[in-house]
């Protein structure tokens, strides 16, 4: 099978959607590129590549916009309603500050407050996540906070292939979806195969499988939770970790399923703790498995601060290896 | 109009610090040495110097990605920032915020900014503050032509005139945001015109000029010191740079960046000026431009020995009091 980085990944799952589906088009700021200008019109494709060669085949449906985020979301919902598929790009995740009424407000909520009766099968996309040094307003996850809105389906991807796959379900999904790319994984590579695929929403992933301890990590997590665990697996700690590949809707039983077989819970996220996926599926345990629990569940997070520009800072704000093993190796203490 | 020759002096030689510092700060870049994302100013030089030559330190502005130039036109320590940049504890935020967050909140700089016009209300509140205490102070906001189309920007435009609050929009039009033209990103012909439709006037000048951008701002912030509400300056002059450091810039026209700093340079043009009027002497002009390189290379000097943060500077500032008062 092809390697492929998670950012060649999806833009063949966009291109391939593309083909498929007239009613599908992308739009966002660069999303081409150099429009109106004098130079080579297209030539971009989205700040960091994904959208690339798009405009080239079909721009009709490859459209640049001002910066204007809360109408590129609302743009976005409001073909989607009148039946197209919208893919709109926010460049990053921090603006959703900026558009947050057209997602919790307007699309998340369509379909209830109109008693079932529209579609929204819109797609944003956004990159997310830390370790660029990007500071307080270009680094944070904010998936977690996303998850929270009914009405939203919030997806993660941890690696190309899975990425590639589930863009390609997002993309064909009836219902709003919000879809989180972690920047730093934009040059990692799988084996991502060429032809179309999905994986359906819902659906976790173990990544590792083992008997002793529970690990649940999102996005970028996943790859650093899963060294922890090939290098904890020399001294005879064995895990399972779990992707849940996407946190609305959640794979409750993969969690509960496993934390009832190990009795240990690890959690993992790069985001601050309060009101995050952390507590969140530490609740889910506490609520529906704890009588399998042989430990106190832990909890891998930010501190609950803003992401700090400074390199040091930063390796210091998000979890690493170190503190993974160690929550590891407390739940078995 | 004339000039103070004191104010001439200080204009050049804060455009020369502002070109040498991000010319340096791009080499840094190259070197590895700066961190995250970082947008360079030049070639805007006399934008943001003709318009803090009006200012006082209690005047405000409020900055953009694009920051750096704003920053020291207004009178942020070069070698604070520089140590931002590099991300040192000893830097302006403490390592905190790096480039698109440098700020001295004392000096009446609220802030570089990441979010494209996150600013413009926020200066609205500068400015409203000074209405209310009748101090004849204004507040700047900055903003790019990318940024005018958020729907921020307009709010605050808005909500300027019929707060009658001295505030100054200025827009620096670098013809490009990100990759996007102008032509294409604002779907009107005549952005002054869009903008003077909001209610207050606007000022326009050649932004590689520092004296017609200085010209427009005095207009400009006369006006609202006059308690005559909001006022706007349009400057037209493209960056030298790409948007970021590596940007294959494939929206430039052939030729459009050699035109530009041959015949668009803020620092040529007024050298020239000087020249012609006979006010400063280039002996005068070279004197500064010597001064300015062993500050900004002293700067980096420092920058590079400055204190590195530590782990537990993370949880530090991000409340003043956090625990329960009794
Ligand atoms: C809300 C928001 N949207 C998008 C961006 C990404 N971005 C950073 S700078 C920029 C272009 C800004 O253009 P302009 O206002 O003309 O300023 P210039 O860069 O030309 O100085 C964009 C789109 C951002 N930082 N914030
Ligand atoms: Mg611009």
């Amino acid at each position: 099978m092809p390697e492929k980085t998670m950012r060649d990944a999806i833009n063949e799952a966009l291109h391939q959607a593309m083909e498929q589906d007239e009613s599908v088009f992308v739009i966002g700021e660069d999303v081409a590129g150099c429009s109106g200008s004098a130079g080579d019109v297209g030539a971009v494709g989205g700040v960091f590549g994904v959208t690339e060669g798009i405009y080239h085949r079909w721009p009709d449906r490859c459209i640049d916009t001002p910066i204007s985020e809360s109408a590129i979301v609302g743009a976005a919902a409001g073909a989607a309603l009148v039946g197209m598929r919208p893919v709109a790009e926010i460049m990053f995740a921090d603006f959703i500050g900026v558009c947050m009424d057209q997602i919790v407000n307007q699309m998340a909520k369509f379909r209830y407050m109109f008693g079932g009766k529209s579609r929204c099968p819109a797609v944003i996309r956004f990159s997310s996540g830390g370790g660029f040094s990007a500071a307080g307003q270009h680094s944070q996850a904010m998936y977690q906070v996303m998850t929270s809105f009914p009405g939203l389906k919030v997806v993660v991807p941890s690696n190309a292939y899975d990425a590639k796959g589930l863009m390609l379900t997002a993309i064909q999904d009836d219902d709003p979806v919000l879809f989180f790319e972690p920047k730093i994984l934009y040059q990692e590579t799988a084996d991502v195969p060429d032809e179309m695929y999905t994986i359906p929403f819902g659906e976790a992933n173990f990544v590792r499988e083992g008997d002793d301890v529970t690990v649940v990590a999102f996005g970028q997590m996943v790859p650093k939770a899963a060294a922890v665990i090939d290098a904890l697996a020399e001294e005879g700690i064995s895990c399972d970790l779990i992707d849940p590949r996407t946190t609305s809707p959640l794979d409750e039983n993969a969690i509960l399923e496993s934390v009832e077989a190990t009795g240990r819970l690890v959690i993992v996220d790069e985001a601050p703790p309060r009101c995050g996926l952390t507590a969140d599926i530490a609740g889910l345990a506490a609520d529906r498995a704890f009588s399998s629990l042989k430990a106190p569940i832990k909890q891998v997070c930010a501190p609950h601060s803003p992401t700090p520009f400074s390199p040091e800072l930063e390796a210091a704000y998000l979890p690493d290896a170190d503190k993974i093993t160690a929550a590891i190796k407390a739940t078995l203490a | 109009m004339s000039i103070p020759k004191e104010t001439l002096l200080h204009a050049y030689r804060t455009m020369k610090t502002i070109r040498e510092f991000e010319e340096r700060v791009n080499a840094e870049i190259m070197n590895g040495q700066i961190p995250g994302f970082t947008h360079l100013y030049t070639g805007q030089e006399a934008n943001a110097v003709g318009v803090c030559a009006h200012l006082d330190e209690s005047d405000t502005i409020i900055s953009t990605h694009r920051g750096h130039g704003h920053c020291i036109a207004k009178g942020a320590e070069v070698s604070g920032m520089m140590k931002e940049l590099f991300g040192s504890s000893e830097g302006l935020c403490k390592g905190k915020g790096g480039s698109m967050h440098v700020a001295d909140i004392d000096k009446g700089i609220l802030g570089a900014n990441g979010i494209v016009a996150g600013g413009p209300p926020i200066s609205v509140g500068s400015a409203l503050a000074a209405k209310i205490r009748k101090n004849g102070k204004v507040a700047v906001s900055f903003s790019g032509d990318g940024s005018v189309n958020q729907g921020t920007c307009f709010e605050a435009m808005n909500m300027a005139v019929v707060l009658q609050a001295p505030a100054i929009f200025v827009i620096e039009n670098n013809y490009y945001s990100e990759h996007t033209s102008i032509n294409y990103a604002v779907g009107c012909d005549d952005l002054k015109a869009r903008t003077e439709a909001f209610g207050f006037p606007v000022f326009v000048a050649d932004g590689a000029d520092f004296f017609a951008v200085y010209e427009a701002a005095g207009k400009a912030i006369a006006h609202a010191r006059a308690g005559n509400g909001p006022a706007g300056v349009f400057a037209e002059q493209g960056r030298y740079h790409g948007h970021f450091v590596g940007d294959p810039q494939a929206y430039r026209a052939e030729g459009e960046l050699e035109d530009l700093r041959e015949n668009h340079c803020p620092l040529k043009i007024f050298r020239a000026k000087m020249a012609e009027s006979g006010e400063l002497s280039d002996a005068e002009l070279d004197a500064i431009d010597a001064e300015v390189m062993a500050e900004i290379e002293q700067s980096v000097t420092d920058a590079k020995a400055a204190a590195r943060p530590t782990a537990d500077q993370v949880t530090e500032d991000v409340y003043i009091q956090y625990t329960a008062t009794a």
